[in-house]
């Protein structure tokens, strides 16, 4: 039996591979609560990974997605709507087999990127890799959820407020940085959030999907339903997780709610939108 | 299926085709789609259960009660959904087997759990072993409906709870100052008309449903994910119909059955809207109004 402070060192940074930590995850009657608890934590570090890239990559593909579908020129609009339509019609588990079988066939070839400081090496194999692959996939995803949210709110975007911007001449640019898309980002906060909690809750399905845990480096619930296996005890594990993802939801709650508070100070207290929990966007 | 499929290999183009989509492994994905929908049509039913339980148990003016309700409804808020759907099955199954274990074989000393070990006698065992084989999948198929059923009441008990607070506080009044108890006038007065706030929440869980049950997958059920997965994959040539790794062709057809499942759900839930908003004193029943009248 390891102490507590050595499964911390062994297993600490386990789950970002076989170099930062012991070879082995541990093993039937091996494991100790301190294992556990170190291991399922140290796979939260994939799952903050996937969530804090995916949402804020997403955001301003989202924007510009909203804007074309609420856009009059068709060219625009219809592609956009059909973006929408695929990722938030389709279940995501069925959209990571597919990308992870789309990335396989493509042809591996390595090239390298020119960054102006620095040559950066780029391969294809990378695709099939849960740390780029899986991120593309959830990244496309918020994006047309997040779209749909910011397209439902530029159109409540209240006519008033746009006829004052006529008002004082404010117009093309100008009048959507500082009226539409801060009124709009005011209008869609609440619903933002949600969806940001249960896309940090679909984190958990990228490792149960075509992408594979190379050197058993996954997310917490990989590890949380490996140690349920090994100990065939499913009462330990699950909790352990459960209570990393509740605490990790207060703090994302806590975040965007200081957000939706900056956004709406110019309001009396009691007339600003409070966060409200929604379950329209799960996946 | 065809009279001409009896040497596959011999076969070219479309033959071979209409021969390999409807040979045997074949047959049993689509009879697959039938367990998703099967899935469903007991889901949801059970799941608006369950979430009744749930806002009732919300409303309550017992405290524990209330706390209980309220638990229930915040639970799926904090905590992934797919770790219900691992939890509930293989917790529910080993309380099963422990209840049984302590009932029938009282004269066993040792400990259920033994290190990595959970050992129940034999008759404690769920479905007994000598059970056919249909059993067993009946018994997995109804803890899965029972993981999706607890999770989906989450979300039902949340809108039902909603919908039962949107009743017009004055309505309620009204039924009290007739002197009706706090039960007479849930049933009299709240209940008959929650459903049109309830409405448009009920018909998001029905597609948020529908996208999940492809986790059905992971809980061992041979649902499509897994017939996909199966058929897809490189096929060699002892096979009758050997093939490469064509995988992605059949998560593309998953994909546009589910595109087509969210799709045709949205017409009907569309249609039915439609149809409960006339004569309604609400924006979508005044465009409804004004459009017949022009």
């Amino acid at each position: 039996m390891r102490t507590c402070a050595e499964s911390l060192t062994e297993y600490g940074l386990r789950a970002l591979g076989r170099d930062y930590g012991a070879q082995l995850l541990p093993k039937g009657a091996d494991i100790s609560l301190c294992d556990q608890i170190v291991l399922i934590g140290s796979g939260m570090i994939w799952n903050v990974y996937f969530a804090v890239f995916a949402v804020t990559l997403g955001f301003g593909f989202a924007t510009l997605i909203a804007l074309a579908k609420a856009s009059p020129l068709r060219g625009l609009r219809a592609p956009a709507t059909a973006f929408i339509f695929v990722f938030r019609g389709s279940p995501l588990f069925i959209q990571f087999f597919f990308a992870y079988e789309t990335f396989q066939i493509l042809p591996k070839v390595t090239g390298t990127l020119n960054l102006g400081i620095m040559e950066l090496s780029v391969t294809t194999g990378s695709l099939t890799r849960a740390w780029l692959g899986a991120l593309i996939v959830l990244f496309l995803n918020t994006s047309a959820y997040t779209a749909e949210i910011f397209y439902g709110a530029l159109r409540s975007v209240p006519k008033g407020d746009m006829e004052a911007a006529d008002a004082y001449g404010l117009t093309g640019w100008a009048r959507f940085r500082r009226i539409t898309w801060p009124t709009m980002l005011r209008l869609s906060w609440p619903s933002y959030t949600n969806e940001a909690i249960f896309l940090f809750h679909a984190t958990t399905l990228v490792f149960f999907s075509g992408f594979p845990a190379w050197q058993q480096s996954g997310d917490a619930l990989y590890y949380a339903r490996y140690f349920a296996d090994q100990t065939f005890n499913p009462f330990v594990a699950y909790p352990i997780i459960a209570a990393y993802f509740i605490l990790a939801t207060l703090g994302i709650t806590a975040l965007y709610g200081a957000i939706n508070r900056r956004l709406n100070r110019h309001l009396p207290r009691e007339a600003r939108p409070r966060l409200r929990f929604r379950p329209q966007i799960i996946r | 299926m065809f009279a001409f499929c009896t040497d596959p290999k011999s076969l070219e183009g479309a033959a071979w085709f209409a021969c390999y989509l409807t040979s045997g492994t074949h047959l049993a994905m689509y009879w697959s789609v039938l367990t998703v929908l099967l899935l469903l049509v007991l889901a949801a039913p059970s799941a608006l259960a369950f979430g009744f339980g749930g806002a009732v148990m919300a409303r309550s003016h017992v405290l524990p009660v209330a706390w209980l309700g309220k638990g229930y409804i915040a639970m799926v808020r904090g905590v992934p959904d797919i770790v219900f759907f691992l939890f509930v099955p293989i917790a529910v199954d080993q309380g099963i087997e422990y209840l049984l274990h302590v009932t029938r074989c009282s004269d066993w000393t040792e400990p259920v759990r033994r290190g990595a070990d959970f050992v129940v006698c034999a008759q404690a065992k769920m479905p007994p072993s000598s059970a056919p084989k249909l059993a067993h999948d009946a018994y997995a198929f109804g803890l899965a409906l029972l993981a999706f059923s607890l999770v989906f009441g989450a979300f039902a008990a949340n809108t039902l709870a909603g919908a039962m607070a949107a009743v017009p506080r004055a309505q309620v009044e009204t039924a009290e100052s007739y002197g009706m108890t706090r039960a007479q006038a849930f049933r009299r007065v709240i209940l008959p008309q929650m459903w049109v706030y309830a409405l448009p929440g009920l018909s998001n869980l029905w597609m948020i449903l529908v996208k999940a049950t492809p986790l059905l997958f992971l809980l061992g059920i041979q649902d499509i994910v897994y017939w996909a997965r199966e058929l897809g994959g490189s096929k060699t040539q002892i096979y009758a119909y050997p093939h490469p790794d064509w995988r992605v062709w059949y998560f593309l057809g998953l994909l546009v059955f589910y595109l087509l499942l969210t799709w045709g759900s949205e017409r009907v839930f569309g249609l039915v809207q439609n149809r409960l908003s006339v004569g309604q004193a609400t924006a979508a029943g005044e465009a409804l109004r004004k459009a017949g009248a022009a």
